[in-house]
């Protein structure tokens, strides 16, 4: 094996271990923060502070009785739950985390991460069709369609940030902010971008698969057991991911704001170090908003929510990329 | 090892399309129709086009299958007549095994009569983005520009059949 | 900017594309689907200015060699906007009677005619492609535009999914082309004479492909059920313009790439140029519904079409082309009489039985559909005669006499079958008192501007046949193949 593979490997490997450690913990912080703005103390038993309560509920899960419909599809109510967790760890390949720490430096990072992505939605939809129930099938049919609209708005976002790299690739999209990030440069499209990463993530207010009060559990509402902790877990995979992702492509990545400007020259290892620590933390402060509003906002209607992605944040999205692919190719040529 | 993955993606591609077409639940066929569209896009990233491969994944297997998905289950289509019968998922399953050890079967075979000639090296510059960017804004300008016309047409079309209510 | 002056040669091709763009976003905000019409009138006239004027223009090849203008493509874009014209004119009253007068079919017979335009200067297979489908996509949904109707809906399903799976053959047929020639560019191809089983693939399939546009046997099956359930003005739009655009299309395809095999596809040609004949004229004996017989009708005449490609030489190319020419005008002409017609009793009044005595009731209408009939069955001094002369004489020259005579055969078997639209229209009792509806002012001039040309280049065929000659000269599609 090549130095190189060995190295991505190392990194890929060390990636998915912290971020499958942080989607456990955040399991924890979500139900911690939600007693907080409820104002109740929330799972606080379990060892110091309820730090334990994770570890608690794997175990509830494991022992759990694993429950297959009789008339579902059998063999996709098994393979569904693990479609939305491999799409997140393959989205982990092309994100870096430092200066020279990513997995995979590809040439179409930005497309590869949007068609990981897009498989996502597979695992949900499947997932309910499988269960032979009719909450659970809404919960699949809500779900495809909510996905395949916001993926655009999505998509529209991200391009107008690669007009400012001129590139597709994932590092020299985060080393274009080096100086100034994109949320300063693009804040519409970051506006765009997050509202749209709320709903891939399903989370509230774009909860609507699994809306409790209408469709009693959703797409899962016939899964139990480990099968159903597949699911939890891919969801707060993706709550992470979707962190990492706003912070590559709006918050400049692992740079410091204006980092460009005032910034001394470190050692490597230096640089990596705090590299990593600045990543972290701007994906902690997302994670914390992800668990803030789905704690404060309330769900969008069905056909609020179809409206909202095809005609406002679509058009908005285009004219957005319009604009500011004119304003850079006029600065280009006239003023550079 | 490219040779190998050739030989797996393609012997994966056909069975898959074998067992769309002869599958009797819609919703499995479509599934055995993502899985084609992922294996010729692996055979894409061989051949170098990452462009291409990716395009692939996003286009058809993340945006158009998840679409026919939808409609499947949204009207509900019943299983059809088996074509074959007693085809159920597990031993597809096992056919799609059994295409792995075929293909590697394949492939020495395929190895012993030096079948496959090496993918160019320059190939690489050939599938980036930029090279297919330069492609369609200059050689291909015209054929770019009516393709836009023909999904305004069909976007137009399908409305209409759609939604227009004749009084 | 070398691709902006290139635009120059494609004004037809540009207005009709930002006259389908601007009809459809009026359509869009205003309710007014009548100033629709004027509009995309309006757009149709200039574009058939254009391309009037790019006939007597220079002729070569653009945008990297996708696409040609000027010549045969001038010729062809002149033929597709006068049928387009023509039958947007008489559109207007006919979908007001039965009441499916939507904003969007002007839209979409403008984005079909950017396809067709698009088909007429295809100069490599992408754009060749990319013209076919722009052009069936608006036509599987113009078939389908009276949707309550089970025969519409079925004739628009039956055309979606053949169509659909004639593409597949077209594109496969595109790839094994360029795997054996390594370009999809026409002269390109052109230089490859024999790859080998790729190449005949290849051919075959895209051949099937096209074929199947232009419905010749055996790949006809559609052609009576589609252009009986789809209204009867899309018909003739389906008959005239789309088919002239697909052969046109055909006639660059096989002048510009494959000159050098025509003794081997010429071979394949006739055996369905016979087929094809035969085919449609003795079925089209047999029906009684006037749209069905104008369907296999139309089979026939892509079978004398194909008789002029078989002789592969200027000639015989500029033969088809006036073939074309003739069959749009008296095409339309006929389908309006008939969407006339039908007008008075609701969508079955296509029945022949039902034509007894009509003649009378309205002899304009009389007059021009005898004018059509006497000029569809090549009977002199009509434009069809000329036609089909020109076609059958190029032939001759060539030496496929055998060929020839089957033309002429089926061509008076096919007088049958016309006249006898005619025997019910003057010497039958009508079968009932129906009132008829007078028809607006565009409708009678329309029909008998399409009747007086009929006559008209009938008698004089000489200044138009020459500039069809003058037009394969200009592009140089002969000089490949060194006749």
């Amino acid at each position: 094996m090549s130095p190189e593979l060995v190295t991505s490997l190392i990194i890929a490997f060390v990636a998915l271990f912290v971020v499958l450690n942080t989607a456990a913990i955040v399991v924890f912080a979500e139900r911690r923060l939600a007693g907080f703005i409820q104002n109740r103390p929330g799972p606080n038993r379990v060892g110091p502070i309820g730090i334990l309560q994770p570890l608690a509920d794997v175990l509830k899960l494991l022992f759990n009785e694993d429950i297959t419909p009789i008339y579902g599809r059998k063999a996709l109510h098994t393979i569904a739950p693990i479609i939305p967790v491999i799409t997140a760890i393959a989205a982990i390949a092309v994100i870096p985390f430092a200066t020279g720490v990513v997995a995979s430096d590809i040439n179409v990072g930005v497309l590869y991460l949007l068609a990981v992505t897009s498989m996502g939605v597979y695992g949900v939809t499947l997932g309910g069709w499988a269960s032979n129930s009719k909450y659970s099938l809404l919960g699949g049919l809500r779900s495809a369609a909510q996905m395949v609209s916001y993926e655009l708005p999505m998509g529209i976002a991200v391009a107008s940030c690669v007009l400012y790299a001129a590139s597709l690739n994932m590092v020299e999209i985060v080393d274009s902010q080096e100086f100034w990030w994109n949320v300063f440069r693009n804040p519409i499209g970051f506006v765009i971008f997050i509202i749209a990463a709320f709903a891939e993530a399903n989370r509230a207010p774009f909860d609507l698969v699994e809306a409790e009060q209408e469709l009693v559990g959703g797409f899962h509402t016939e899964y139990s057991g480990m099968k159903f902790g597949t699911f939890f877990l891919a969801e707060y995979m993706h709550v992470v991911i979707g962190s990492m992702l706003i912070v590559t492509f709006f918050f400049g990545g692992y740079h410091l704001p204006f980092a460009g400007y005032w910034l001394p020259e470190m050692s490597e290892t230096a640089t990596i170090i705090l590299d990593l620590i600045v990543f972290s933390v701007k994906t902690l402060f997302f994670v914390f908003l992800f668990i803030w509003v789905r704690w404060t906002l309330p769900r969008f209607k069905f056909n609020d929510l179809m409206n909202y992605s095809w005609s406002r944040l679509l058009p908005l999205g285009i004219i957005n990329f319009v604009v500011i692919a004119s304003a850079i190719m006029i600065y280009n040529n006239y003023f550079s | 090892m490219v040779t190998y993955l050739f030989i797996l993606f393609a012997t994966l591609a056909i069975a898959a399309a074998l067992a769309m077409v002869l599958n009797r639940s819609t919703v499995n066929s479509a599934l055995f129709l993502v899985l084609n569209m992922l294996s010729i896009a692996g055979i894409y990233l061989l051949l170098k086009a990452q462009f291409l491969a990716v395009v692939q994944v996003l286009v058809y297997a993340g945006a158009i299958m998840v679409l026919f998905l939808f409609v499947i289950m949204l009207l509900n289509v019943e299983d059809e007549e088996a074509v074959l019968d007693k085809i159920n998922f597990r031993y597809i399953i096992s056919v799609i095994l059994g295409v792995v050890v075929l293909s590697y079967l394949l492939y020495i075979a395929g190895s012993m009569a030096d079948a496959l000639p090496p993918v160019a090296e320059d190939m690489a510059q050939v599938g980036t983005v930029e090279a297919i960017g330069d492609e369609l804004f200059s050689t291909y300008i015209l054929p770019l520009e009516i393709t836009a016309i023909l999904l305004t047409a069909a976007v137009v079309g399908a409305i209409m059949m759609a939604q227009h209510k004749f009084k | 900017m070398e691709s902006i002056s290139q635009l120059l040669h494609f004004f037809p091709l540009i207005i009709v594309t930002i006259g389908s763009l601007v009809v459809m976003m009026v359509d869009a905000f205003s309710k007014d689907t009548a100033k629709l019409y004027y509009l995309s009138v309006f757009f149709l006239i200039a574009a058939l200015a254009a391309s009037i004027s790019d006939v007597f223009g220079p002729a070569g090849e653009a945008f990297y060699g996708m696409a040609v203008y000027g010549g045969t493509s001038a010729m062809g874009g002149v033929i597709v906007l006068l049928g387009t014209l023509f039958v947007v004119l008489l559109c207007k009253e006919y979908l007001t009677a039965i009441k499916h007068h939507v904003g969007e079919v002007y839209s979409l017979i403008l984005f079909c005619t950017v396809g067709m335009l698009v088909l007429v200067t295809a100069n490599d297979l992408v754009t060749l492609f990319l013209g076919v489908e722009t052009m069936s996509i608006a036509l599987y949904v113009l078939a389908g535009l009276i949707k309550r109707d089970k025969a519409g809906a079925e004739a628009a399903l039956k055309y979606f999914l053949l169509g659909a799976f004639a593409t597949g053959f077209f594109l496969y047929g595109i790839a094994l082309l360029y795997g054996a020639a390594g370009s999809t560019q026409l002269t390109a191809i052109a230089e490859v004479t024999d790859g080998g089983l790729i190449y005949w693939g290849g051919l075959a399939m895209l051949l099937v492909g096209i074929f199947f546009k232009i419905s010749a046997v055996p790949f006809h099956m559609w052609t009576p059920d589609v252009y009986q359930g789809a209204p009867t003005l899309i018909t003739a739009y389906m008959a005239t313009a789309s088919k002239a655009a697909v052969i046109v299309a055909l006639i660059i395809l096989l002048g510009r790439a494959f000159p050098d095999i025509h003794s081997d596809w010429a071979e394949v040609f006739q055996v369905i140029a016979v087929l094809t004949m035969i085919l449609g004229n003795v079925i089209a004996l047999v029906q009684d519904n006037m749209k069905r017989m104008l369907a296999y009708s139309s089979i026939a005449h892509v079978g004398y079409i194909m008789v002029g490609l078989v002789a592969g030489t200027a000639a015989g190319y500029s033969g088809v082309m006036y073939y074309l020419f003739a069959y749009t005008i008296m095409n339309v002409g006929a389908f309006g009489v008939v969407a006339y017609y039908e007008r008075q009793k609701g969508l079955d009044f296509t029945n022949m039985e039902n034509y007894g005595g009509l003649g009378y009731k309205q002899p304009m209408f009389g007059v021009a559909m005898s004018i059509f009939m006497f000029s569809l069955a090549g009977i002199p001094p009509f434009a069809g005669f000329i036609g089909k002369y020109q076609v059958f004489a190029a032939a001759v020259y060539e030496g496929y006499i055998g060929l020839v005579l089957v033309g002429v055969i089926t061509s008076v078997i096919g007088v049958y079958y016309y006249i006898r639209v005619l025997v019910y229209l003057y010497m039958r009792e009508p079968e009932s008192d129906t009132v008829f509806q007078q028809p607006g002012m565009v409708y009678k001039t329309a029909i008998l501007v399409l009747a007086i040309m009929t006559i008209y280049f009938g008698i004089q065929p000489g200044a138009l046949s020459e500039i069809f000659t003058q037009g394969f000269e200009q592009l140089q599609i002969m000089a490949a193949t060194g006749r």
